[in-house]
C-alpha cells in the first residue's frame, strides 16, 4: 500500500481554511503528549497556557506589547518572503534599528530637547534596520551570495556589535556598571496608551502597518511584482518587473519594520537599550509570518496567538513549573503542522493499492 | 606553542567538518536542509545525557547521532513525502532543534563526564612536534577524515554515489530513468542527520567535558557555508573547515594578546569571515558557471 | 549478437508486444480509453495522434513508468506486469524519450551507465559505448559532459542508450521534432537497419510524410482512443489526418490585403554575449520584418533562439540601442516595458512559467504583459474590474475553454492557455509582433486559430516574426523565412525558394555564411 501526492488542478479554498485550525489543534494534541510526558496534567497546562492570559486585563495588555514586535517583523518578513528572497536576519535589523535609534536618544540624553526626539528615533531605527539588511541583498545581487546564510552572520555581528557599545561607549556612566545606556528622557519614550499599564503606542503603529501592507499587497502593481516574483520569476523577468530591484526593495522593507520594532521595543517598554533586549523576536517573527500564511491579517492574528504563548508560558513556569523551552518547542511543532496541513492545499493525498481492495495485476 | 595552536584548530574545526560532510551529501542529492543547527544542538544534548546516564562517551556519541537522525526524519516526512518548501521546514527544523535541546540538557547543566580519550600509542604518539597532531586525536578527528573520504569514494566511484549525483542534477530524469528519487533522497538526510548530531555531540564530549544550553552557537550555519564555499566537493571541504576553524582559534587567542581591538570585533570575525568568503566564492562562480547540484531545493512529485 | 529474429522464421503470428485494452485515468480525465495494440518484430509501427490524443501516455504504461488504471500487456504471449522501467528493461523493451532524460553535468558514459543496469562495471559501460556507437554510426566521446553536446548528440546518448541492452522492442518518442531534415534521414537509415536486425519498432509521430516514408503499420489515437490501424502507405496525408484530427481542418486563408510596407522591426548587427555558459553567443544577426508580413526563423532548439528572443523582448539588453529598431526608435537599451510602450508585443515558447504565472489567476496574467499600457493600473493601484474585462475579451476571441470565469492558469489545458497567451498580445493590437513556437505542444483546433490570427494581425498592418521548429507551420504562415545556425541567421528566403531540403540544409550548418565545419565531428568517437 503507498500514499502518494497528487497535484490538484486548482488551490482548494477548502483546505486554504481548514489548514491552520487543524494545524492548530495538531499541535495541542501534542503538547497535551509532552505535557503528560513531563508529568503535568495536560488540561491544567493547556488551561494556563491559553485560556488563563486571556482573562486578566493586564495579561491581555502584556500580549498586546509582545505581539506588537512580532507582528511588525512578521508583516516585513512576508514581503521578503512572498518574492521567494529569504531573509533570515531579522533580528540583526531589529537590533541593528535599536542601535541607530538610541544613539538619538542617548546623545540627547539629559539636553532638554522637544518632542521632535521620539519621531526622529523612529525614522532612524527604521532607516538603520532598511540599511542593515541592504548588506546581505547587496551580496546576493551584485556576487549571487545566498542571503540565507549572509543575513543570519549578520545577527550575530549586529549581536556582538551592540554589547560592545553598551559595555563601552554608550555605558549609563551614573549606572554603576551595569551594562546598560542611561535611562531614555521621557520626550525619547514612546507614550503608553493607558496610564500605567506597559501597552504603548506602538500597539497602533503595528496595526497601520497591517492595514498598509494589506492594501499595498493586494491591491498595487508594487504588490503584484513581489508576488509575482516569488510565483513566477521568469514571467516576472517577461513582465519587465527588474529583479534585482525587488529583492532590494524587500529587504529594505523588512529591515525598516525590524528596525522599526527595534527602537519601539527599546524605546517603549524597555526604557533603555541592554544586551537581550530581543528574546528572539527576529526567529519567532518568521514562525509567524508562516503561520500567518504571509498575510497580513493573519499576520496579525498569528502575532497574537503567539504572543499569548510566550505569556502564557511564562506563566506556567512560575505556577507549574514549566520549562520556558517548551515555549520554544511548541512554537516549533506548530510550524511543523501549519506546513504540513498546507500542503493538502495544493496537493491531496491518495492511497494506491489499498489493502482492502483485491490485488490485480496491472491497478 | 605552535603545537598546541595546531591542537586546538583541529578541535574546534572537527563539528564544522562533520557536520559539513553530511550536508554535503544531502544538498549532492538536490535537496537543502537548512536544520544542521537545530540537529546539531540536539546532538549535544542527547549525546550528553546519553553519554552521563550509560558512563560511556561510545554510548553518547551514538545517542547524538540518532537524534540527528530522529530530528531529520521530520523534515524528510514534511520535504519528500508532503512537498512542503525546504527552506521553511529547515528553519522550523531548527528552532525545534534549539528549544528541544533546551528542554533535554536543562537537566544536564553543571554535570561533568570523562572527556572522549585521545588517542595514545607507545611510540608514536611522542614524536615531538607532530606526534600528538597525527597520533593523538580522538575518536571524532579520525572519524571526521575517514568519513571525508569515503563520501569522496562513495560519489565518485560507487554506482550508488553516481546516482545521487544524478538525482541532484535532474531529478525528472532520474525519475523517468527509474530511480526512486524521494527514497533517495531520504536516505541522505537521514545520513545527513547523523552527521549533524556526531558534529554537535562533540562539543559536549571532546570539546568541552560538559554541557551548556547553545552551545553550538551558529556552527551549524557556518557548516551550511563551508558546502557553498567547497562547491559541493569533498576535498576542498577540509580546506575550508580548517580554515574556519583557524580564524575561530586566531581570533581567540588575538583577544588573549591584549591588542586593544574590542573582543566583540573579534569574535565576530569567524562570521564577517563568512560573509567575505560566501561573497568571493560566488562572485568567482558566476564567471565560470555554477557548481550548485542543480536541482537544488527543488520539490518534487513524481507523476504516475 | 544483433539479430533477435528466430532463424529461418517468417512473419510470426504472435505479437511480441500485445497491449489489451489499456484505459489510463487521472481524476475525471481519462488520457487513454481502452485501447489495443499489437507489435510485431521486424516491423516499424507509427503511433499517430495530434498534441494530446494520449500517445505518450500509453507508450509510458508499456515502459512500466506508468500504471494503468485497467487492461493488460502480455509479452511473447505471456502476462505481464511492469513495476517499473527497470522490468520493462530486462524484458527487451527501450525507450528514447521526447524529452531526454540526461544529466547535463556528467560525462556521456556516467549518462549511458545511469540507464543500464548495475551489474555491468564502468569501464566495460564505455568500451561497448564506444563499440556501438561506431557500429551505428552515432558517433560520441563517452568522456564529454552532456552540456556541451548539441542536441542532436544528445539524442544519439539515448538512442545508444536503448541500443547496448539489446532492445527487442524499441519506442521512439518523436525523435525528429529536434533534428534537421538531413539529421533525421540519418536516424531513418539506423532504424532501417535495427528493423532488419528483427527488432520491433514504435514510432510516435505526429509528422505525416515521415510515417509515410518510414513506417510499415500505422494505429492512430484521438482523444486517447485507438481509431484506426492502418498501412500508412496505403493513405493519403489527407486522409490520415482526418483520421487523427476527426474533421477536416479548415486549411489557414492566407493573408488578403495590402502587401508590406515599411519595415516596422529592424535588427541590425545583433551580437550578444550569453549570460548563461551553456547558451550560445549571438553573432551578427540582421533581419527587417515589414508592416504587413509574417517573417519565420527556423532552426533546430538550441541554436540561439532563446537568446534572440530575450534580445528582441528586452528581458536581456544589447550593447548596442540601434541594433534593434521598433518603428524607426532605437530599442536596444530599452527594457521591456519601454518597448511594449513602443506598440511591442512578445510570445515566448514556454506558456507555463514565462509566457504566463502558471499558479496565478488569468486577471493577474493579463497584468502581466498589460500593466504598463493597456488602463489596468490607475496611480499604482491595480482596477480589478478592468483586467476582468481583459480576460473576458480575450475569452470571446479567442475561444477559450476554460471550467470558470477567472482560473487559475495551470488548470487551462495547452491549446487554450497558448491561444489566451497570444490572444492576450494580439488584443493589444502590437504594431511589432514576435512569437516563438506558437503552436508547440497544442491540438490542432487552437493551432489553426492561433496561426489565422497571427496572419491576420499581419493583414492589419503589423509586422509578425515567428520562431518556430515546424517547418510545416513556417511554410503554411511566413512569407519568408530565416534561418538560426550556432547563433547566426542566414539571409531571409522567399516562400517559394524556402523548400524543406534547402532549410534543412541551412539548419544543418551548410551555408556559405556559415563557420567551418561542425565542431562536433571532431572529437567524436567513431565518426
Amino acid at each position: 500500500m503507498q500514499l502518494v501526492l497528487e497535484r490538484r488542478a486548482e488551490r482548494s479554498t477548502i483546505a486554504a481554511i481548514a489548514s491552520p485550525l487543524i494545524a492548530i489543534a495538531l499541535t495541542l494534541i501534542t503538547m497535551s503528549v509532552l505535557f503528560a510526558i513531563l508529568g503535568k496534567n495536560p488540561i491544567a497546562a493547556l488551561g494556563v497556557y491559553f485560556i488563563e492570559p486571556l482573562t486578566d486585563a493586564y495579561s491581555l495588555e502584556e500580549i498586546a506589547v509582545k505581539a506588537t514586535p512580532l507582528v511588525l517583523i512578521g508583516v516585513g518578513l512576508s514581503f521578503c518572503y512572498i518574492a521567494n528572497v529569504w531573509n533570515i536576519g531579522a533580528e540583526g535589523q531589529f537590533l541593528a534599528g535599536a542601535v541607530t535609534g538610541s544613539w538619538l536618544a542617548v546623545h540627547t540624553n539629559g539636553m532638554g530637547v522637544g518632542h521632535w526626539v521620539l519621531p526622529a528615533m523612529l525614522l532612524l531605527g527604521a532607516l538603520g534596520g532598511a540599511l542593515y539588511a541592504l548588506i546581505p541583498a547587496i551580496c546576493k545581487v551584485r556576487f549571487g551570495a545566498s542571503e540565507i546564510l549572509t543575513s543570519l552572520m549578520l545577527v550575530y555581528v549586529a549581536d556582538l556589535g551592540m554589547d560592545y557599545l553598551v559595555r563601552g561607549p554608550w555605558r549609563d556612566p551614573h549606572g554603576l556598571n551595569f551594562p546598560t545606556t542611561a535611562e531614555f528622557d521621557p520626550v525619547a519614550t514612546v507614550p503608553t496608551l493607558i496610564d500605567g499599564s506597559r501597552l504603548h503606542a506602538g500597539a497602533i503603529v503595528a496595526l497601520l502597518v497591517v492595514m498598509l501592507a494589506t492594501v499595498v499587497l493586494g491591491r498595487t502593481i508594487m504588490g503584484f511584482e513581489i508576488r509575482l516574483i516569488g510565483a513566477a520569476p521568469k514571467a516576472a523577468r517577461f513582465s519587465g518587473f527588474n529583479a534585482d530591484k525587488l529583492v532590494l526593495l524587500t529587504f529594505a522593507i523588512s529591515g525598516a519594520l525590524a528596525g522599526l520594532a527595534g527602537i519601539i521595543e527599546v524605546a517603549g517598554p524597555v526604557g533603555h537599550l541592554q544586551p537581550g533586549i530581543s528574546p528572539g523576536y527576529g526567529f519567532t517573527a518568521i514562525i509567524v509570518a508562516f503561520l500567518g500564511r504571509l498575510n497580513p491579517v493573519g499576520i496579525l492574528i498569528a502575532g497574537l496567538f503567539l504572543a499569548l504563548t510566550f505569556i502564557g508560558g511564562e506563566s506556567a513556569q512560575i505556577s507549574m513549573k514549566i520549562p520556558l523551552d517548551l515555549t520554544k518547542v511548541f512554537q516549533g511543532i506548530l510550524l511543523f503542522f501549519v506546513l504540513a496541513c498546507d500542503s493538502l492545499i495544493v496537493f491531496r493525498i491518495r492511497i494506491l493499492n489499498p489493502f482492502w481492495k483485491p490485488v490485480h495485476a496491472n491497478a | 606553542m605552535l603545537e598546541a595552536i595546531i591542537l586546538s584548530v583541529i578541535a574546534a574545526s572537527t563539528p564544522l567538518l562533520l557536520a559539513a560532510a553530511g550536508e554535503l551529501v544531502v544538498e549532492r542529492s538536490g535537496v537543502l536542509n537548512l536544520g544542521v543547527e537545530g540537529m546539531m544542538i540536539m546532538g549535544a544534548a542527547c549525546g550528553f545525557a546519553g553519554a552521563y546516564v550509560s558512563g560511556s562517551t561510545l554510548v553518547g556519541a551514538f545517542c547524538g547521532a540518532l537524534a540527528g537522525v530522529a530530528l531529520s526524519s521530520i523534515f524528510a516526512l514534511l520535504t519528500q513525502g508532503l512537498a512542503v518548501n525546504q527552506v521553511a521546514t529547515g528553519l522550523a527544523l531548527t528552532i525545534l532543534g534549539v528549544g528541544l535541546s533546551g528542554l533535554i540538557g536543562a537537566g544536564f547543566v553543571g554535570d561533568r563526564i570523562d572527556p572522549v580519550p585521545q588517542l595514545n600509542l607507545p611510540f608514536l604518539t611522542g614524536i615531538p612536534g607532530i606526534g600528538r597532531i597525527v597520533f593523538g586525536q580522538d575518536a571524532f578527528v579520525y572519524v571526521s577524515i575517514a568519513l571525508v573520504i569515503g563520501i569522496w569514494l562513495f560519489l565518485y566511484r560507487t554506482r550508488a554515489g553516481l546516482v545521487l549525483r544524478a538525482v541532484g542534477d535532474n531529478q525528472t530524469s532520474a525519475h523517468a530513468l527509474g530511480y526512486p528519487v524521494l527514497r533517495i533522497r531520504v536516505l541522505a538526510i537521514f545520513f545527513g542527520g547523523a552527521c549533524a548530531g556526531l558534529a554537535g555531540a562533540f562539543l559536549p564530549l571532546a570539546y568541552t567535558p560538559f554541557f551548556i544550553p547553545g552551545m553550538t552557537a551558529g556552527r551549524g550555519w557556518i557548516a551550511l557555508a563551508l558546502v557553498v564555499f567547497a562547491s559541493w566537493r569533498p576535498g576542498r571541504l577540509v580546506a575550508g573547515a580548517y580554515l574556519f576553524g583557524a580564524v575561530t582559534i586566531l581570533q581567540l587567542h588575538a583577544q588573549a594578546l591584549g591588542l586593544g581591538i574590542p573582543s566583540q570585533l573579534m569574535s565576530s570575525l569567524p562570521y564577517l569571515a563568512t560573509v567575505i568568503v560566501l561573497v568571493l566564492i560566488s562572485r568567482a562562480r558566476s564567471t565560470a558557471g555554477s557548481a550548485a547540484p542543480a536541482s537544488l531545493g527543488m520539490v518534487f512529485v513524481p507523476d504516475r | 549478437m544483433h539479430d533477435v529474429s528466430p532463424k529461418g522464421a517468417s512473419l510470426p503470428t504472435e505479437p511480441l508486444l500485445r497491449a489489451v485494452a489499456i484505459s489510463k485515468r487521472y481524476g475525471d480525465f481519462l488520457a487513454n480509453d481502452r485501447i489495443d495494440l499489437d507489435l510485431y518484430p521486424a516491423e516499424i509501427h507509427a503511433l499517430l495522434g495530434e498534441n494530446g490524443a494520449g500517445k505518450s501516455t500509453l507508450v509510458k504504461v508499456m515502459y512500466g513508468l506508468i500504471q494503468p488504471s485497467e487492461g493488460e500487456l502480455y509479452w511473447s504471449g505471456q502476462k505481464i506486469v511492469l513495476a517499473g522501467p527497470s522490468d520493462a528493461r530486462a524484458l527487451g523493451i527501450g525507450m528514447v524519450f521526447q524529452h531526454f532524460s540526461l544529466f547535463e553535468n556528467l560525462t556521456v558514459a556516467e549518462n549511458v551507465a545511469l540507464g543500464l543496469p548495475a551489474s555491468e562495471s564502468f569501464a566495460a559501460i564505455s568500451q561497448r559505448l564506444a563499440e556501438m556507437s561506431r557500429m551505428y554510426g552515432l558517433p560520441l566521446d563517452p568522456r564529454r559532459e552532456v552540456w556541451r553536446l548539441s542536441v542532436g548528440e544528445r539524442q544519439r546518448i539515448e538512442i545508444v542508450r536503448a541500443l547496448m541492452q539489446n532492445p527487442r522492442l524499441l519506442i521512439l518518442d518523436e525523435p525528429t521534432a529536434v533534428l534537421t531534415p538531413q539529421e533525421a534521414d540519418q536516424l531513418f537509415v539506423v532504424l532501417e537497419r535495427l528493423k532488419g536486425e528483427g527488432r520491433a519498432i514504435l514510432y510516435i509521430s505526429h509528422k505525416l510524410d515521415e510515417v509515410k516514408r518510414l513506417c510499415d503499420t500505422a494505429t492512430i489515437l484521438r482523444g486517447g482512443k485507438k481509431i484506426a490501424t492502418c498501412n500508412p502507405r496505403l493513405e493519403t496525408a489527407a486522409s490520415l489526418a482526418r483520421m487523427m484530427v476527426g474533421a477536416d481542418i479548415g486549411e489557414v486563408r492566407a493573408a488578403s490585403g495590402h502587401g508590406p510596407s515599411s519595415p516596422r522591426l529592424v535588427i541590425r548587427e545583433l551580437s550578444l554575449e550569453p549570460d548563461d555558459p551553456h547558451g550560445t553567443r549571438l553573432e551578427n544577426v540582421s533581419l527587417e520584418v515589414r508592416g504587413g508580413e509574417v517573417v519565420g526563423i527556423a532552426g533546430v532548439a538550441g541554436n540561439g533562439q532563446d537568446e534572440l528572443f530575450a534580445a528582441l523582448s528586452g528581458e536581456r539588453l544589447v550593447p548596442s540601442g540601434g541594433a534593434i529598431v521598433i518603428d524607426g526608435r532605437a530599442a536596444g537599451r530599452l527594457g521591456v516595458t519601454d518597448r511594449r510602450r513602443l506598440g511591442a508585443a512578445f510570445v515566448p515558447e514556454e506558456r507555463l512559467g514565462h509566457g504566463t504565472a502558471p499558479r496565478m489567476r488569468l486577471s493577474e496574467n493579463v497584468l502581466l504583459t498589460g500593466h504598463a499600457a493597456s488602463g489596468m493600473v490607475k496611480h499604482g493601484f491595480v482596477d480589478k474590474a478592468a483586467t476582468l474585462a481583459v480576460v473576458d475579451r480575450t475569452t470571446a476571441s479567442f475561444d477559450v475553454r476554460k471550467a470558470k470565469r477567472d482560473p487559475e492558469a495551470a488548470s487551462l489545458s495547452g491549446g487554450n492557455l497558448q491561444k489566451f497567451v497570444v490572444g492576450r498580445e494580439i488584443l493589444r493590437e502590437p504594431g511589432v509582433l514576435v512569437v516563438s513556437q506558437p503552436t508547440w505542444g497544442v491540438d490542432a483546433g487552437a493551432a489553426a486559430v492561433i496561426r489565422q490570427a497571427l496572419i491576420d494581425l499581419a493583414a492589419r498592418g503589423s509586422a509578425v516574426l515567428v520562431i518556430s521548429q515546424d517547418l510545416d507551420e513556417l511554410a503554411e504562415i511566413a512569407g519568408r523565412v530565416a534561418v538560426m545556425f550556432h547563433g547566426r541567421l542566414s539571409p531571409p528566403l522567399d516562400a517559394a525558394e524556402a523548400t524543406r531540403q534547402r532549410l534543412g540544409l541551412l539548419m544543418g550548418g551548410a551555408s556559405t555564411a556559415a563557420p567551418a565545419a561542425e565542431p562536433e565531428a571532431s572529437h567524436a568517437v567513431g565518426a
